[in-house]
């Protein structure tokens, strides 16, 4: 039995597919595996939304799309990081550590005045 | 852009599967599953189109096509949509560049912000147009705020080059050019030395007459010209389109008159036009406090002349457009009802069109059209016919925009300056979008929200009741708008009427007047100019046709007057205070020539000449205020203008028309009175030589006689020529040009307005018929007969034109009361306007609906039931 998936927080699917464009020009097909994988299955990525926000996020010039040949020699839509987008990547991840950090410290302090 | 999508979530959708099927899953649900995950492709190409931003614009695209797609299946709608909309706007789009170019528009000289001119004002003359020689000399030197410059009119007969040609001229001081801010095309200005009494004579001649004899040469300056009898070299060409109150081919220096006009050294005479411009640094309201101050140490140090006057600085562009802008703003709101009607007609067009769509629309909407979508491809639709109605407009009005211009009555100010500019084009965009928004927003509300099933349900045609009532709304408005037009037209036109019929108290017909000024050569001395005038007499009434004729210096309705303040006793009144009347100076047989009748005593004869006692004649007005109307004959007045002595009363004649026929009921100057000419003393010969006019009563068409008289007259040194001949009856239809001019567009107007009605009734009757063919087959059914029908339709039609026309006569009274105000001589709207032109539209719209009704008659019950 799978463990239960939960849903991804708001906005942060963005910050997630810009993660994974970083690491060389992917399509969206291998995008969403790599999100399921790497999140061992923990993280349930809509695929209905996922093309609305690559496209939102090439719209805005975050990402750039080339199409090109897979393996098995089919097109497909490639999508790379800019460098306007790798900023993004920067500020997004600087701003959702520190607020993982902020969450955290509540957390413990509310688990430590309950004791 | 939509294949790209296409493909990439197909690409997904198959790897997806492949994978699937490699863990087992057999190939048909593999690709279930996937398409699952993937959710809705058509949801998710739709979100996609949404996050790319560019949704709008594909929509856009689409609508166009759509709407272009139902233009072309339905060529008839669409060609009548742009014939209406292209008159209306295009109609519009004119008057507003003429507005454009003649009000809004700056003229076209540097700052011209800081141009102004001055006016004096006095209680008894009101507002004048000029300023005196004298006061001009004195305002120029004190003022710190203004520099100023004068100008007056004149005009002679070039000899030389070219054949004796008459033309017209303006005196001009040293600084006029250098104020406007502009230089000569060639050449240069006037120096200031140049502008005084006795200095060398130079001229600066118009861009024509340099094209026209000189032949545009660069070796004309320095080149002499003989204009007026004397010879003078030419310094300076004027840029083209120069223009003082119209154009004129010969500029001389203003001072240079001093020898031969005693008006240069009179006070009293305020014939020079000033312009001036603010000094850097001030202000139009210093410039008036200033003014105002020089013009009371004027009125202390000159009370004979100034007592009373004031000096007051205008906006230049004020000054030179006039009073033309009231018209114009009134056609340009004619038009703009016009384009109004043209807009409703189309609106209640589209909306039959959107209700007989209404199925087509409920069903996009059950598929998942979304409201705003759907009405945002209505109001694309109808702004795309407003922007081809807009474009086939400023065809129309880049065509006729000239036409126009010279069809104006009289002459229209910055004419010349009339065109197409980029805010002319901005207007007319808006008004074309605007236009489409107004009548595609009753369709586009229509789109169906509620209801959508029992819409797709009911197989039966059917017709919401709020579309009917927006129907007749809309016939409704169309009605009352073109009453408002239709009675407009009617009171100009029945003012016109009551104009013409005015008595303009003389005989008009077949009298003929000109211009004509006596050849320089013979104007030397007084006796020569006296025995020169005689012998014009003599020659002209030789002329075969010719039955009598007179000289006179100012012709009735006529541009051209000369008013002078007169008084009962010597004790003179405070200056600037008398009464005024109208003076023209006469030979003898004037009276016999314009046919004004003599009620009292006699007009001049050849006794009345310098020696003998001074004679002067009245008109009905001036006898009335001046002796109370009785027994004016042998009385006395006194002319301050003409002499310290009394003037002896010999005779009175009817008034004259002299402002025009509408004009002269609200005008100044009411009383009139006649001296003769040989009575003008020997000083003032020179000056009265250039500005006589012959007028001559003919027993052949008077335009006849116009040759034969040019050659009779020619003189010795075929130098004197008549220029600006007219008729008498082209004066006074001239008095009446104006609203003449605002009957024929009113008329125009009001019948396409009345025409767009008829259309629009006849449209919406028969589609609101059209609907109600079942229920008509089933009155028939029912033992209803065709007679029964047609009231039934007619009924409803003549609700919609009752109330229409009541609507629009409120609306006719408000509009008249604004004509009354803007159109001199007007007629208040009477019954007699109503009782004339309300019948015409009731009968016009009831035609119109004559057509529908008959053919609802003709219903057949059986086949209409069939419909059911």
């Amino acid at each position: 039995m799978a463990p239960p998936k939960s849903d991804l927080p708001q906005g942060t699917l963005d910050l997630l597919i810009l993660k994974v464009t970083a690491l060389g020009p992917v399509h969206g097909y291998a995008i969403a595996q790599r999100l399921e994988q790497v999140s061992r299955g923990v993280v349930q990525v809509p695929e209905g939304s996922l093309y609305p926000a690559l496209h939102r996020l090439e719209n805005r010039g975050l990402l750039a799309a080339d199409w090109k040949e897979t393996e098995t020699g089919r097109e497909a839509k490639f999508y790379r990081l800019t460098r306007k987008g790798l900023k993004q990547l920067e500020t997004e991840t600087a701003d959702w550590h520190r607020l993982i950090d902020a969450i955290g410290l509540i957390l413990g302090m509310a688990d430590g005045g309950a004791r | 852009m939509e294949a790209q999508l296409e493909k990439e979530l197909s690409f997904h959708l198959d790897q997806h599967t492949s994978q699937l099927i490699g863990r087992g899953i057999p190939p048909d649900e593999a690709r279930r599953q996937a398409r699952l995950a993937l959710g809705g492709p058509e949801q998710v190409k739709e979100k996609c189109r949404d996050a790319r931003g560019t949704r709008w614009l594909e929509d856009l695209m689409q609508d166009t096509r759509y709407a272009l797609r139902t233009f072309r299946r339905k060529p008839g709608f669409t060609v009548v949509a742009l014939l209406i909309l292209s008159l209306g706007i295009g109609a519009t789009t004119v008057m507003f560049a003429v507005i454009n170019s003649v009000l809004l528009r700056p003229l076209s000289y540097p700052e011209p912000d800081r141009l102004v001119t001055l006016r004096g004002f006095t209680e008894s003359f009101g507002e004048l147009w000029g300023c005196s020689n004298l006061d001009f000399g004195d305002v120029k030197r004190e003022s710190q705020t203004l520099a100023l410059a004068a100008w007056t009119y004149g005009g002679g007969t070039i000899s030389e080059p070219g054949e004796p040609e008459y033309v017209n001229g303006r005196q001009i001081s040293a600084e006029l050019f250098s104020t406007l801010g502009i230089s000569p095309l060639q050449g240069r200005a006037f120096r200031l030395d140049e502008d005084r009494p006795g200095a060398a004579t130079v001229a600066i001649i118009s861009y024509g007459l340099w094209q026209r004899d000189f032949g545009g040469q660069p070796s004309t300056i320095g080149r002499s010209l003989v204009y007026d009898g004397k010879t003078y070299t030419v310094v300076g060409i004027a840029p083209a389109g120069f223009q003082l109150d119209g154009g004129a081919d010969v500029f001389t220096p203003l001072e240079q008159r001093q020898n031969t006009d005693p008006r240069m050294q009179n006070r009293a005479a305020r014939f020079l036009r000033v312009m001036a411009r603010l000094r850097p640094g001030f202000g139009l309201a210093e410039a008036r406090a200033e003014l105002g101050l020089i013009a009371r140490h004027l009125a202390e140090e000159y009370p004979k002349s100034n007592a009373g006057l004031s000096l007051i600085p205008y906006p230049l562009q004020k000054e030179l457009v006039g009073d033309v802008g009231s018209t114009l703003w009134l056609l340009l709101c004619a038009v703009g009802l016009v384009l109004l009607i043209a807009c409703v007609n189309i609106a209640s067009l589209l909306l039959a069109r959107a209700v007989s769509r209404e199925r087509e629309l409920a069903m996009r909407v059950a598929l998942g059209a979304g409201r705003s979508r759907l009405a945002r491809q209505c109001l694309t639709e109808s702004a795309i016919l407003g922007l081809g109605g807009g474009v086939l407009g400023v065809v129309l009005a880049f065509v006729s925009i000239h036409p126009f211009v010279a069809f104006w009555p009289g002459s229209l100010p910055r004419a010349e300056e009339v065109h197409l500019d980029w805010r002319v084009l901005v207007f007319a965009v808006g008004a074309s979008l605007l236009s489409g928004l107004f009548f595609g927003l009753a369709p586009a509300l229509r789109v169906p929200m509620r209801g959508v099933e029992q819409t797709l349900r009911s197989g039966a045609r059917s017709i919401a009741g709020s579309s009917r009532h927006l129907h007749s709304a809309f016939v409704i408005s169309e009605i009352a708008l073109a009453v408002v037009l239709l009675v407009s037209a009617g009171m100009l036109g029945h003012t016109l009427l009551a104009l013409s019929s005015l008595d303009p108290g003389f005989n008009l017909h077949n009298v003929m007047a000109a211009h004509f000024a006596l050849s320089p050569g013979t104007r030397e001395n007084p006796e020569e100019i006296r025995a020169a005038w005689q012998d014009v007499l003599d020659r002209a009434r030789r002329v075969p046709g010719v039955e009598s004729v007179a000289l006179a210096d100012i012709i009735p309705m006529r541009v051209g007057e000369n008013s002078l303040p007169y008084w009962t006793s010597a004790n003179q009144p405070p200056p600037n205070q008398e009464p005024i009347a109208l003076a023209s100076c006469a030979t003898p047989d004037y009276l016999k020539v314009m046919g004004i009748p003599l009620h009292q005593g006699r007009f001049f004869h050849e006794h009345d000449r310098i020696g003998s006692e001074p004679v002067v004649v009245i008109d009905d007005n001036l006898a009335q205020h001046a002796f109370g109307g009785k027994d004016a004959v042998g009385k006395r007045i006194w002319i301050p203008a003409m002499g310290a002595g009394p003037v002896l009363v010999v005779g009175i004649v009817g008034h004259v028309r002299h402002w025009g026929l509408a004009s002269d009921d609200q005008s100044r100057v009411r009383d009139q009175m006649y001296y003769p000419l040989a009575q003008v003393p020997a000083p003032l010969l020179h000056f009265f030589s250039s500005i006589m006019s012959i007028a001559v009563r003919t027993t052949i068409p008077p335009l006849n006689v116009v040759e034969p008289l040019r050659q009779q007259l020619r003189g010795a040194a075929g130098d004197q020529a008549l220029y600006e001949v007219h008729t008498m009856e082209q004066l006074v239809s001239a008095s009446l040009a104006r609203q003449r001019f605002l009957l024929l567009l009113f008329g125009i107007f009001a019948g396409l307005a009345l025409l767009l009605a008829c259309i629009g009734i006849y449209g919406v009757l028969a589609y609101l018929t059209g609907q109600r063919v079942p229920e008509i087959g089933v009155r028939m059914t029912l033992g209803a007969t065709a007679r029964d029908v047609m009231r039934l339709v007619l009924g409803q039609s003549l609700v919609m034109i009752f109330v229409g026309v009541g609507v629009g006569i409120l609306a006719a009274l408000a509009a008249g009361r604004i004509l009354n105000r803007l159109v001199e001589g007007m007629r208040p709207a009477d019954v007699s306007t109503f009782t004339i032109t309300i019948p015409v539209l009731i009968i016009a719209a009831l035609f119109a609906s004559f057509v529908p009704a008959r053919r609802a008659s003709r219903v057949d019950p059986v086949s209409a039931l069939r419909q059911q």
